[in-house]
């Protein structure tokens, strides 16, 4: 080993180091900016260092230097362009879209790799680890293409079912498997090559097609697992340790954030990959047969209610995010604070489109981080609310989940009923996730306001500036 | 099964208790950027492409290991970007 692959390779243990501590500083907010820019420190030092190393080591031709950097700044570009001008909501899809190039570039990665040394022979390792790299980095390229096209309304959100999909995907299966194993068997082969990649590309948009658009969050962030284990795989494939330290972590991150997501949500894993789940972002969603009465009022009496109140919690949900009203929803907080009423956010986990987006979007209207608590500790606030605001919040908030026997028991709820008064804005009575009625909105000290949620908000404000104003 | 083999293993099962270790320690209010900064790790594979770039010596090998630098670079650079916006807006207004 020369000096200057030793100094490298030191390099990379450090960049490994900053990947870990960079992860665990993102526990905390007051930590997580510094730690995203430790882990980018660690990666800026391992490009470079492996720059210095192809430069010192010789035996790059001019067009592979043109290449390297062409495609580097090919990539980097729109990537800085996309990062830096996307808006919140859209978030989701971006971090899938970047998720579906890692996995491709994995992919590539362990197929050039193969077709390279066709002639001189690769080791059982390499053929084993190139194959499952190319199949679970494919898989991720396109199934998160699809999640992305999803969550933007490109590909329909609902679920996408169509007569013999057991049997096409078991075909498909078996195929991936064979693909798999043939390649592996046998490296030098293009035909397995082609047909691995062929089925895997397959398999990952039909995987991702028949899931309802609700459940994307889980499937993106399952799919970035799988990116983390196919880099990883890539790593054995080309021996680099620093991609099987930075895959493996990845992949166990990813995994754990599924599962709470999925816990969260009262899904298993295994269940949101069956598909069919769910109407997805239908915008007029079917009236749910609601037993009992609803009360409806307007915005000028919710909004007397709220500039009245001592103590006011709003639980954000869905809808919030989806009529992108969280800067209308800040400015009523911040109003409401001016008239001296206590003001906080309920966050439920899963509120939102992914675990945590609620947070991004209320930060991003400038909502301070200390009004925003999460689910354990709101819960014993709701008894001592005046006003419980619900912004298009459905399952979440749903008291049947107490009980066994229905479509979400057990799942962690926000105790909303608890309230003294509770105002739902909501486009209409229709079913959330789980496809059944919410006794909340039945309850007699709920108020149901029927609007879009920018709408109700910009009225219920436009409403508290004449009818109470500043206190 | 080669010595080399046996010492990548290692260090793979070591990443991922490593990985679980770290991660479940994450409140939930984070989740979000926690995945696109986890997102961003996972773009070490743009070494691994540098490394395929450089050995490329075909029409086809120069090809694909152009997209594969494009796609890492993009996974990389954009990654950390838009985890970085996202963790700004944790900061607390200023008052």
């Amino acid at each position: 080993m020369s000096a200057a692959e030793s100094v490298v390779r030191l390099i990379y243990i450090g960049a490994a180091a900053c990947f870990v501590v960079g992860l665990h500083e993102m526990n905390s907010p007051a930590t997580a900016r510094r730690g995203n820019l430790l882990s980018a420190g660690g990666m800026a030092a391992a490009v470079l260092a492996t720059m210095v190393l192809l430069a010192t080591r010789g035996g790059v031709t001019s067009t592979g230097w043109i290449v390297l950097s062409a495609g580097a700044v090919a990539g980097a570009v729109p990537g800085m362009y996309a990062a830096r001008a996307v808006r919140m909501t859209a978030m989701p899809q971006l971090v899938s879209v970047f998720n579906a190039v890692g996995g491709g570039a994995a992919a590539l990665l362990a197929a050039v790799d193969l077709i390279g040394h066709r002639v001189a022979g690769v080791s059982g390792t390499t053929a084993v680890t190139g194959a499952l790299d190319i199949l679970i980095g494919t898989v991720t390229f396109t199934g998160s293409l699809v999640a992305a096209g999803k969550l933007q309304g490109w590909v329909p959100g609902r679920p996408l079912l169509y007569p013999g999909a057991r049997a096409v995907f078991g075909t498909l299966a078996v195929l991936l498997a064979a693909g798999a194993v043939w390649l592996a068997a046998d490296p030098a082969s293009l035909a397995a090559l082609a047909v691995l990649l062929g089925a895997a590309a397959v398999f990952g948009v039909l995987m991702v097609l028949p899931i309802g658009g609700a459940d994307m969050p889980v499937v993106v962030s399952l799919l970035n697992a799988c990116t983390g284990v196919a880099v990883a795989m890539a790593g054995f494939a080309i021996g680099n340790t620093v991609l099987i330290i930075a895959g493996a972590l990845v992949g166990a991150s990813g995994g754990i954030l599924t599962k709470l997501m999925a816990d969260a949500m009262n899904r298993s894993v295994p269940a949101v990959l069956a598909g069919g789940f769910g109407t997805g972002d239908s915008p007029n969603p079917v009236a749910g047969g609601a037993s009992g009465t609803v009360r409806q009022t307007t915005a000028e009496d919710a909004a007397i209610q709220l500039g009245y109140a001592g103590k006011v919690i709003i639980v954000p949900g869905y809808g919030l995010a989806a009529a992108q009203a969280q800067h209308e929803i800040a400015e009523l907080a911040r109003f409401l604070e001016s008239r001296a009423v206590e003001v906080s956010f309920a966050i439920h986990p899963v509120a939102g489109r992914m675990p945590g987006h609620m947070n991004v979007l209320l930060a991003d209207a400038n909502v301070p981080y200390p009004q925003l608590k999460d689910m354990d500790e709101i819960n014993p606030e709701f008894a001592r609310a005046d006003v419980a605001l619900v912004v298009g919040a459905n399952d979440v908030t749903n008291p049947a989940a107490r009980r066994p026997g229905n479509a979400v028991s057990g799942m962690p709820i926000l105790d909303v009923d608890q309230a003294r008064s509770i105002i739902v804005i909501k486009r209409s009575m229709g079913h959330g996730y789980a496809g059944i009625d919410n006794e909340l909105y039945t309850d007699p000290k709920t108020a149901m306001l029927f609007a879009d949620a920018k709408a109700a908000i910009g009225a219920l404000l436009a409403a508290l500036k004449t009818l109470a104003g500043h206190r | 099964m080669s010595a080399e083999l046996l010492t990548d293993l290692t260090i793979f099962v070591l990443a991922v208790l490593a990985g679980y270790e770290v991660i479940s320690k994450v409140p939930p209010t984070l989740h979000t950027p926690l995945m696109s900064g986890a997102n961003s790790v996972h773009g070490i594979v743009l070494i691994g492409a540098m490394m395929i770039a450089a050995d490329a010596r075909t029409p086809l090998g120069y090809a694909l290991s152009f997209v594969a630098m494009a796609f890492a670079a993009m996974n990389v650079v954009g990654g950390y970007l838009v985890t970085d916006r996202m963790l700004h807006m944790f900061r607390a207004r200023p008052s």
